[in-house]
């Protein structure tokens, strides 16, 4: 008997899995942006379901608002031929498949095997709080116990930001721009000139 | 919790193992295509994640959740700076292929 998450775990999953896989082996990069969204989504349900409501709405903002839509920009700013890249992919797919097999093994070993000693199940550093809201119980500890690294957190986003801006920012020399201070310190006898027009005569 | 609703955490795991491979798997499948081993990392990245909402709910411990945000804000960090290389790169060599990086090269 299949009760309902469990039903809607095996769907997002399945389709979390196959949405990866499209992701590698999709020839046009667009393609693979759109099946990353896919993987997103998805695999926000699997959050909802094991009651991460408020990481689950998180990802989909930001990565399915702010980073493929980040993906999307770059791959169709760029004018690369992406079908040549494919070309030698061949040549990796052996180590590829063994160093994948020999990982995944590994993982599900560990997977399979591992056991949860009670002294760990009784010693959560915060307990979850079935009668509060996830959202609210994070907030509760996300600024009080956490807020260095919240602080942290923040910090690495305005270095990021900062940094890609540095990056990308490019001065083109042919370019007027406003210079605030010219402009501020610019007097009365350098912008206007008086001339004394004779009267009948003109310029 | 997930036990209740007959979810194992070795469910999660297991996707999460999956995801995992895929991620890495994809790295070395698209060795010449920058963009696809950015979202590779994504994928990885989201692998982790998972493992840790698994520990979390399985655990009833919300810290879990919140290493899972840090890890969601170095993620977006790491593909906004990511990206703005590969744009860089770009422009100076008009190709975004791995092998033409050796600039550097002595």
């Amino acid at each position: 008997m299949m009760t309902l998450p469990l039903f809607f775990f095996y769907l997002f999953s399945i389709i979390a899995v196959a949405s990866a896989l499209m992701v590698i082996v999709a020839r046009n990069p667009v393609h693979s942006v759109l099946y990353l969204i896919v993987v997103f989504v998805n695999s926000a349900g699997l959050f909802m379901l094991a009651g991460a409501e408020f990481l689950a709405l998180i990802l989909i903002v930001v990565y399915v608002g702010a980073v493929a839509v980040l993906f999307l920009f770059v791959v169709m700013m760029l004018e690369v031929d992406f079908g040549q890249m494919r070309r030698g992919i061949l040549q990796y797919m052996p180590i590829g498949v063994v160093i994948g097999a020999i990982l995944l093994l590994e993982l599900l070993l560990v997977a399979g095997s591992f056991v949860i000693t009670p002294e760990v199940m009784s010693s959560s550093v915060i307990p979850i709080d079935n009668t509060m809201e996830n959202t609210r119980a994070i907030g509760l500890v996300l600024y009080t116990r956490y807020v260095y690294l919240f602080q942290a957190a923040g910090a690495v986003l305005l270095v990021a930001m900062i940094g890609a801006i540095v990056l990308t920012l490019r001065h083109k020399p042919n370019i007027k721009r406003q210079d605030v201070v010219r402009q501020t310190s610019r007097k009365r006898h350098e912008a206007v000139e008086i001339k004394s027009v004779k009267s009948g005569e003109g310029l | 919790m997930l036990a209740q609703v007959g979810i194992g955490l070795g469910h999660y795991l297991t996707v999460g193992a999956l995801l995992f491979t895929i991620g890495v798997f994809g790295i070395f499948l698209n060795r010449r295509n920058i963009i696809v081993i950015l979202m590779s990392v994504e994928l990885i990245l989201l692998a982790v994640n998972i493992n840790f909402i698994a520990f979390s709910a399985e655990l009833g411990d919300l810290a879990g959740q919140i290493f899972a945000l840090l890890i969601l804000t170095v993620a977006a960090a790491e593909a906004a700076i990511g990206l703005a290389i590969l744009v860089i790169f770009y422009r100076n060599r008009g190709s975004i292929a791995v092998d033409d990086v050796n600039m550097m090269k002595g």
